[in-house]
């Protein structure tokens, strides 16, 4: 369509051609995302009447989350979650990224980082189920322990607890703290390793003072990636969190679903959010030397 | 460099262990006759199998994760065509601010995405069905879908198009003939991924969908009853042998697609 209409000028990097171009997928975006997510925006400041939304401007529904206990709670432990999700992550990922990067030949690249985005494209809900067998009372892990004698009773911290949460989306979210920093530690020019060494610092000196600092934009990403969704993540907490592990996105779940309270959801929502962003905003702003310079 | 190279490959195949403990798992229950998902093994049986097949509901919500899955893909891909071209040929005013509003949904948490979607259309009276799922889906597969046909449009040689135009084919029949056979690789890949994800995925889909089940949340239903579980390992079985195969294909497409226009093939994503 884009196509067909225009009779000059195809080649030229014109603005009018590339506007017409990202019209539908921008408007898509535009009525499906924006729109929505400006109207949760807006109920958070209305008042919840029973079954419907009042449209009476209030301040109330942020107030409740930030003092109701409950609220502050769930919300710490969300943000606290995602951190050491995060942590644990990209901790593990990179000496994976590392490897496959620094020790695989070429041609084995490929077949390595298709080796480790297979488990991420099989089911989720499955998988999360699946940590739920590995670390129950009678799971893997605990049966594993006892017949080699380690433990004399089945380990129970974890399972329904924020370990087993965190354990299980550090397991999701594995290619996406992978991929970002591999595809940072490819672009390093090899020469500039060699040149550290031949002047006379050691290899590890070289990793830390070249190597690290030239990856911190792939582990800028990755730390980002792994973040932001995982504060949001509905399943594995509810799954194998217990009560105890609950995070914001049951919360809001509740809200919206058994509740009916829109404008709370949204409150809860949009604070979890400008938390997010807040957040990251910050861990950017920390990182800001390793982002500048020849990408 | 080579010197660690030892640990680092310890390290690698425990962490590919990590990676596959739960998929290994899968079949091993599937194929247990024990109805509870827990060692010992009970012994070897294929009736979780069968059972499955008994399940009106879940061929249901077969029926209908298939529908919805489709149609994402088919939806998605072609809007992610539109934004790669966009993003790889063309400059345009808020570039930035517009790809990046598309592509939001790659960091937004699913949770978001889906109560903001149900507030609206329950605001604007729709029912909710499957149709609803796909416009959450489509949404959501975009970003992936750009991912992959970046890296195919930003392959393409433009010469060859501008050749084409010098040669008297229209432009419309440039990029039939020229532009989509050799950035066909990166559509199919784009279809198949799009195609799993929608498959896949469950928050958007348990708030959309009203009483239509599909695979996700029918499978998600099942978890509540212990005796169900057995059947839902079959049936995960299947699904990960079913992804394995599709992802084969989409990998192997890909780099085939990579070799013709010369590029180095990456991973996904």
């Amino acid at each position: 369509m884009a196509a067909g209409r225009r009779n000059s000028a195809w080649f030229r990097s014109d603005a009018a051609q590339g506007l017409a171009l990202i019209g539908p997928p921008g408007l898509y975006a535009l009525v499906v995302l924006a729109a929505p997510l400006g109207t949760i925006l807006l109920y958070s400041f209305l008042t919840d009447g029973y079954l419907q939304v009042l449209w009476q401007p209030t301040l109330e529904n942020y107030k409740e989350v930030w003092t109701d206990p409950l609220y502050r709670q769930v919300l710490l432990r969300s943000l606290g979650v995602a951190m050491a999700v995060t942590a644990v992550t990209v901790g593990l990922a990179f000496p994976i990224a590392y490897f496959v990067s620094f020790h695989i030949r070429p041609e084995r690249k490929g077949l390595w980082l298709f080796l480790i985005t297979i488990p991420f494209w099989t089911s989720y809900l499955i998988r999360v189920f699946l940590w739920k067998v590995i670390l129950g009372y009678n799971g893997v892990v605990n049966s594993g322990l006892l017949s080699l004698g380690l433990i004399d009773q089945p380990l129970t911290f974890i399972l329904y607890n924020v370990n087993a949460v965190v354990i299980t989306l550090a397991h999701a979210y594995a290619p996406f703290a992978i991929l970002p920093i591999f595809v940072a530690l490819e672009k390093i020019d090899r020469s500039l390793l060699e040149a550290g060494q031949d002047l006379g610092e050691t290899r590890f000196m070289t990793f830390w003072r070249v190597t690290l600092p030239l990856a911190m934009s792939g582990v800028v990403a990755a730390v980002l990636i792994v973040f932001i969704p995982t504060i949001g993540d509905y399943v594995t907490p509810q799954l194998v969190g217990g009560p105890e592990g609950r995070m914001v996105a049951n919360l809001i779940q509740l809200q919206y679903l058994r509740l009916d309270n829109y404008p709370m959801g949204s409150a809860v929502a949009v604070t979890a959010m400008a938390l997010v962003t807040a957040v990251s905003l910050v861990f950017l702003f920390l990182t800001r030397r390793f982002l500048r310079g020849p990408k | 460099m080579k010197p660690g190279g030892r640990w680092l490959r310890v390290y690698a195949l425990a962490y590919l262990m990590f990676l596959y403990a739960p998929i290994l798992l899968l079949p091993l229950f599937a194929f247990n006759k024990g109805t509870i998902i827990a060692f010992p093994l009970q012994g070897f049986s294929t009736q979780w199998f069968e059972a499955m097949l008994e399940q009106p509901t879940l061929r249901r919500a077969v029926t209908n994760s298939l529908i919805i899955a489709v149609s994402s893909a088919v939806l998605a891909t072609t809007l992610g065509v539109f934004a790669a071209r966009a993003s790889t040929r063309y400059a345009f005013p808020a570039k930035g601010p517009i790809l990046g509003m598309i592509m939001l949904p790659l960091v937004l948490p699913e949770i978001i995405v889906a109560v903001s979607l149900l507030v609206v259309l329950l605001g604007l009276g729709v029912n909710l069905s499957i149709l609803t799922v796909i416009l959450g889906h489509v949404l959501i597969c975009v970003p992936f879908s750009i991912a992959i046909l970046n890296s195919a449009f930003a392959a393409l040689d433009t010469s060859l198009e501008e050749a084409a135009i010098d040669l008297g084919e229209t432009r419309l029949s440039t990029f039939r003939r020229i532009t989509l056979p050799l950035v066909a690789p990166g559509i199919i890949s784009s279809l198949l991924i799009s195609f799993t994800i929608s498959l896949d995925e469950f928050i958007i889909a348990f708030f959309l969908a009203g009483t239509e089940p599909t695979l996700p949340v029918y499978i998600f239903s099942q978890f509540r009853f212990p005796q169900s579980v057995p059947v839902i390992m079959a049936l995960g079985t299947i699904l990960v042998a079913l992804s394995v195969v599709l992802l084969s294909i989409a990998e192997y497409i890909r780099r085939r697609g990579a070799a013709r226009t010369g590029t180095d093939p990456g991973g996904f994503l």
